[in-house]
Parts: C-alpha cells; sequence; structure tokens
C-alpha cells in the first residue's frame, strides 16, 4: 500500500470516528438526558397531551434512535464512496 | 364461532407456515446453516432481527409492565432500542467485514487465544440458556391459556415446531420463519391498540392517541368528562393515593444504570450480533440494523399507548365496581389466577389502591370435588394470605395488560385468536434465534475448533444439527420444569452481555494495541464483579436487596454498567502494560476499518 494511500484510509476513519461521536451525543442527549436526568423539568413544557420528558422517555428517543442509523447509513455509503472503500 | 376454534384455525396455519417456508428453506452447507450463506437482504434481515428481539416478554409483558410502572418503565423502551444505535455504529459493519460465523470465533482470532475463545463460548452459551428456558415457558402459557391445553404439551408442541425449522434450515430455515413470525406478531399486537385508540380518542394511530383527548365515544365508555387521555390518568392514579402515571418513582442513577446495561447487553447480546453476520454487503449490516430498528420501535412505541389505555379501562371499569357489574374479561381472567379480587372492607365493592393486595402468587380455595369455593359476592376465594398493610383489594398480573386488550375492547373472537398466535410467535423466533447460538458455539467453536480440527463440512453439519437437537432437548427441559430462579437470571442475562463482550469487542475494533491479556483479565473482571453482586442480592441475601445497601444507590438489574466499566478499565490498563498484539492481528484490525481493502 503505498503512502498516500494509507493516509487516505486513516482520513477515512477519523471522519467514520467524527461522525461516530456528533452521533452518539445525540443519542446521549434524547435519552439519557431528556428521558432520565431533565425529564422532570422538561415535563412542566406540554405538547398537545404529552408531558415532554415523559414524551422523550417513551417515544421520543426511540424515534431519535432510527433517525440517527438512517442518518449514519447515509453518511456512511457516502463516504465509502467518497475514499473509494466501498463494496463493487 | 368461538375463541377456541378461531384460535386452533390461525395458530394452525401461523404454524403450516413456518414448517413450509422451513422445508423450502433448507440448509445445504456449513454457510447456510451458520449465517444463511451471507444472502439475506437488508429488510429481511431487519424484519427477522426484529422477531428475534422480541421476545414473549416484549410481546406480553412489556406494555403492563410500563402501565404499572409509569414514566419509570421507559427504562425497557430506551434500554431496548438504543443499543441498536451502538450496534450500527459499534459492532456490525466491522464484525460482517471479519465475516465469519460466530462471536466466540471473533473474540478467538482477534485476541489470538483459545483461552479467550472459550470464555466467549462459556458466555454465550450461558446467557442463551437463560434466555431460552423462559421463552419456552411462555410458549407453554400462551398454548395452555388459549388453546386450553396442559402447559407441558404446550412446551412439546413448540419444541417440536422449533427442532423442524432450527434443525432442518440453520439460519436460513430460521431467518426466513422470523420474517413470517414478525409479521404475525406485529399485526396481532397493532389491531387491538388501533381499535382501542380510535374508541377512546377517534384517532387510528395509537402513538398519537396516546397524548390526544379523549373524544365523546370514550367520555362515554369511561363516564368522564372531555380532557387530555394523560391528564385524566394522572388524575386518576393522584386520586387512588398512586403517584402521577407520568411521573417516575425510581431514584435517577438506578434508572440511569439500568437503562445503560439493557443498551450495552442488547447490543453485546449473541443472538442479535450473529444476525449482522448474514447480510450481503458491509453497507447492508449498517443498513439492516437501521431496519430491524424501524421494525421494533413499531411495536415498542405503542407499547407505551398500549399501557395507558389499558391502565385506564382497566381503573375505570373495575374499581369501586361490584363483582357482579364487573366486565366479563375480569372474570375470565380470574380462572388463570392473573387476576384476584379480596373484600378487604366488607363493602361488597372492589377496590383498587397503592400495594400489593396478596402476598405471593395467587391459589384459590378448591372444595373437596375440586370446584373453586366463592364467596358472598360471587368472587372466587383465595388460599394466598391477603397483605393486610394494604387497602388494594385487586391482584392484576402484568402480563394480562396486552392479552385481555382485544376483550376490554369487545374486540371479535377472531383478533384474540391473532392475539394468541402473535405471542406464540414471539416466543418460538426468539427461541429459535437462541437455539443456534447455542448450536454454533457447540459445532463450530467447540467441536470444529477446539476438539476435533479435521472434520469435513459434512460431519460439522451433522455435528451443528446434533447440537441444534441437544439444545432443544434442554431447553424443553427447562420448559417443563421451570427452575425458580428463571426471573432472577434475566438480570444476569444482560449485566453479563454488558460486563463480558461488550468492552472486548468494542476495543478489539477500535484499539489495535488491545492485547489477550488485557481482554481475558477485562472479561473475567467484568464478569466476576458483575456476577457477584447480582448473587450477592438476589441469591444470599435477597432481604437486604434495598437502595440503602446498593452500590451507588444502583440495583442488580443495573449493576452490568459498573462491570462494564471495571472491564474497559482493566482491559486498557492491562494491555498498556503487556506486549503488543502480534502484527498480524494489528493489520487484521486496520483492516476491519474499510468495507474494500
Amino acid at each position: 500500500m503505498t503512502e498516500a494511500r494509507k493516509e487516505k484510509l486513516q482520513a477515512y476513519w477519523r471522519e467514520n470516528l467524527t461522525y461516530i461521536v456528533i452521533l452518539l451525543s445525540i443519542w446521549f442527549t434524547v435519552s439519557y438526558l431528556c428521558g432520565i436526568i431533565f425529564a422532570n423539568t422538561l415535563d412542566n413544557i406540554k405538547i398537545f397531551g404529552f408531558p415532554l420528558g415523559f414524551w422523550f422517555a417513551n417515544q421520543g428517543s426511540e424515534v431519535t434512535f432510527v433517525i440517527l442509523i438512517a442518518i449514519y447509513v447515509r453518511l456512511m455509503n457516502v463516504l465509502d464512496k467518497k475514499y473509494d472503500v466501498h463494496e463493487k | 364461532m368461538d375463541i377456541l376454534t378461531w384460535t386452533w384455525i390461525i395458530v394452525g396455519l401461523s404454524f403450516a407456515l413456518y414448517i413450509g417456508i422451513a422445508i423450502w428453506s433448507r440448509a445445504k452447507s456449513t454457510g447456510e446453516f451458520y449465517v444463511a450463506a451471507k444472502q439475506v437482504h437488508p429488510v429481511f434481515n431487519g424484519m427477522a432481527t426484529g422477531a428475534d428481539w422480541m421476545s414473549a416478554a416484549s410481546f406480553i409483558s412489556m406494555a403492563g409492565m410500563i402501565a404499572f410502572l409509569g414514566r419509570d418503565g421507559s427504562m425497557y423502551l430506551m434500554g431496548w432500542t438504543g443499543g441498536y444505535v451502538l450496534l450500527a455504529m459499534l459492532l456490525a459493519p466491522y464484525l460482517r467485514k471479519y465475516g465469519k460465523y460466530t462471536v466466540p470465533m471473533f473474540v478467538g482470532e482477534r485476541y489470538y487465544s483459545q483461552a479467550a475463545r472459550i470464555v466467549a463460548v462459556l458466555c454465550a452459551i450461558f446467557v442463551s440458556f437463560t434466555y431460552v428456558a423462559g421463552q419456552m415457558r411462555g410458549v407453554g402459557v400462551v398454548f395452555s391459556r388459549f388453546l386450553e391445553v396442559n402447559i407441558n404439551t404446550g412446551v412439546l408442541i413448540g419444541m417440536g415446531i422449533v427442532l423442524f425449522y432450527a434443525v432442518l434450515g440453520g439460519m436460513k430455515g430460521i431467518t426466513y420463519t422470523q420474517v413470517a413470525q414478525y409479521c404475525v406478531l406485529i399485526i396481532a399486537y397493532l389491531i387491538p391498540a388501533i381499535f382501542i385508540s380510535i374508541m377512546l380518542t377517534g384517532i387510528p394511530i395509537p402513538q398519537i392517541g396516546l397524548g390526544a383527548s379523549l373524544s365523546e365515544a370514550g367520555q362515554r365508555l369511561l363516564s368522564t368528562d372531555a380532557g387530555f387521555l394523560l391528564d385524566k390518568l394522572n388524575q386518576i392514579q393522584i386520586d387512588l393515593g398512586l403517584p402521577a402515571y407520568t411521573s417516575g418513582t425510581k431514584a435517577t442513577i438506578d434508572v440511569f444504570a439500568i437503562t445503560f446495561a439493557l443498551m450495552v447487553g442488547t447490543a453485546g447480546l449473541p443472538h442479535i450480533i450473529i444476525r449482522f453476520f448474514t447480510t450481503p454487503t458491509i453497507k447492508g449490516a449498517r443498513a439492516s440494523a437501521g431496519w430491524a430498528l424501524l421494525f421494533i420501535a413499531i411495536l415498542y412505541t405503542t407499547a407505551p399507548a398500549v399501557g395507558a389505555f389499558a391502565k385506564l379501562n382497566f381503573i375505570k371499569s373495575v374499581h369501586n365496581k361490584s363483582y357482579e357489574e364487573a366486565p366479563s374479561w375480569f372474570k375470565n381472567w380470574e380462572k388463570t389466577g392473573l387476576v384476584a379480587w379480596v373484600d378487604k372492607n366488607g363493602d361488597g365493592k372492589m377496590q383498587f389502591a397503592k400495594g400489593a393486595a396478596f402476598k405471593g402468587k395467587i391459589e384459590f380455595l378448591k372444595d373437596e370435588k375440586g370446584q373453586v369455593m366463592r364467596g358472598q359476592h360471587g368472587e372466587r376465594l383465595v388460599k394466598t394470605p391477603v397483605d393486610s398493610k394494604t387497602a388494594n383489594e385487586i391482584h392484576v398480573d402484568n402480563d394480562i395488560m396486552v392479552l385481555a386488550n382485544p376483550e376490554i375492547a369487545k374486540l371479535p373472537a377472531w383478533v384474540v385468536a391473532l392475539v394468541a398466535a402473535g405471542g406464540l410467535a414471539a416466543a418460538l423466533s426468539t427461541a429459535a434465534g437462541l437455539l443456534l447460538v447455542i448450536s454454533s458455539a457447540l459445532s463450530h467453536d467447540l467441536i470444529k475448533n477446539v476438539i476435533a480440527p479435521h472434520i469435513s463440512e459434512k460431519t460439522e453439519l451433522v455435528w451443528a444439527r446434533i447440537a441444534a437437537f441437544l439444545a432443544v432437548s434442554v431447553a424443553g427441559y427447562f420448559g417443563i420444569n421451570p427452575p425458580g430462579f428463571v426471573a432472577q437470571v434475566v438480570a444476569f442475562a444482560f449485566g453479563l452481555a454488558a460486563s463480558s463482550f461488550f468492552p472486548i469487542i468494542i476495543m478489539g475494533i477500535f484499539w489495535k494495541k488491545t492485547t489477550k491479556e488485557g481482554a481475558i483479565l477485562g472479561m473475567l473482571s467484568g464478569i466476576i464483579f458483575t456476577a457477584a453482586y447480582i448473587i450477592y442480592f438476589k441469591f444470599m441475601n435477597p432481604a437486604l436487596n434495598k437502595p440503602e445497601h446498593w452500590f451507588l444507590g444502583i440495583s442488580p438489574e443495573g449493576i452490568g454498567t459498573i462491570g462494564m466499566v471495571i472491564n474497559f478499565v482493566v482491559t486498557f490498563v492491562v494491555s498498556k502494560i503487556t506486549k503488543e498484539p502480534p502484527k498480524e492481528v494489528q493489520e487484521m484490525v486496520a483492516s476491519l476499518r474499510y468495507p474494500r481493502g
């Protein structure tokens, strides 16, 4: 493997890790912060009949999880092509 | 037609479907047997993973647990779904790139050590057996309740079906059967929820109905005034001296730890990880984690609605009513011992309040002829001692919330039958996935890689089938003679997966310099700490199992989180001071990171 190729692969891995860190921060925020730690405070806000903290704990975090994976899959498919490591 | 006839027809048809699929997709090679020849489309793999993951507990018990725990019940919802985010980003694509058949195999090769492989085999087998015993019992219970056969006969029928398609089809057969089972179970779960949501709020989507206001029909049905459904439920709970439905009562740190342990446990469970070996590409492995979570979330976001609807309905139709006025489902479910009533204050009315009505499992009094004995209001008399410290007179088991739903909503008999078929689909699909893990751990990791490396593929396939047969037999034995500790060891399965597999797989992928010494000591310290904590509080000193005695206020259910941290720290420190892994291992780890090359 050439040096240039090696550097390219390392850049790919770094970008992947950046995506993971950002997406997992959102994962942590919706579930552990909104759904557990600050849930009581958020319950004072009401959207329709839902106290917000209760909504995050019961439905909001799961909906967010599905969206997070969908975003990750898209980002990675683009990234794979950009660095020419995609499966042919 | 009555419920029983409908149930036999629908359950019979669904079983015929599973058997048909098994014959169509029988495995001819070890690749097909272990990983369905890596030919499973991500959408189908997502459905199969969903069915694999959602067990009898998710289908039957979860909505009821949420109904009785309020917001604290969300630890199951978030815990059991959040793990898929970790799977999709931290595990699935890399393990798919590795591309071999089992989790212990990855552990063995990555950590260049037979010892690590054997520890992993033992963990995989222990976790899977713990789980499968409960599933087989679940099959038996559903059979006995809906088909009016003996529980043990139910277990035997369930064993026969699983044996047929697991032994014949291996992973390939299981995958396509699970796709069918997912469809059966999700339809069965959604139909009653949609109808009840329409009845109470006029909105056909239960997820939205939960936050909506009661419709006029709903107000009439519950004999209450207008307002948001959740506000009504909160008010009713507070009036009864219970905490508001939308608030939690457990300590925040404990909810945090339990949710975390369930998440990393989910991501470390071998029967879920193994599913990501079956997709054709790495791109597909990532996508299939997303599909799996989408299919799971359809049920998991419906569950809070089912729980709230059922709780509201239950309190409104039962509390402060005389036994004669009680709805018919109340009396039907009394037969199973999951519902019972005792008139503590002698006013002839049923009151629901805080705390337990009875001490222990419900058993009814019977006369010499074996007939149930009834009290002055017509209620069944209960042998179980009454808990005199509480004012609560009604015992209702979590499990009836989903199963009694169609009856509460007065839905036609075929819907009740469909729910029975759904419960069986959930239990059978999970049992099959777990059995495959056990069989591949025995045939591939133990026989092919440790005991007899020179056997041919054909012989290995025979061994895989023998192992599957043995695993089903042992699971069936546990189903018929359930060990008393099954309920307690569920925490074990998650804690163990969280504190053993998860950290060393993550470290194995993300840090090339993790050494075998680090991994082995990390796994051992994580498991030993977690197991010791659970054994101490669950088996040795159950009387001390209270928040004031817990480490940092974390219950045994959540202690896997601490075990996981210990594992990470030990693995890191030991890896730093031991000799780095061989060059070829480091190169293998590097190659896992790129889909091609």
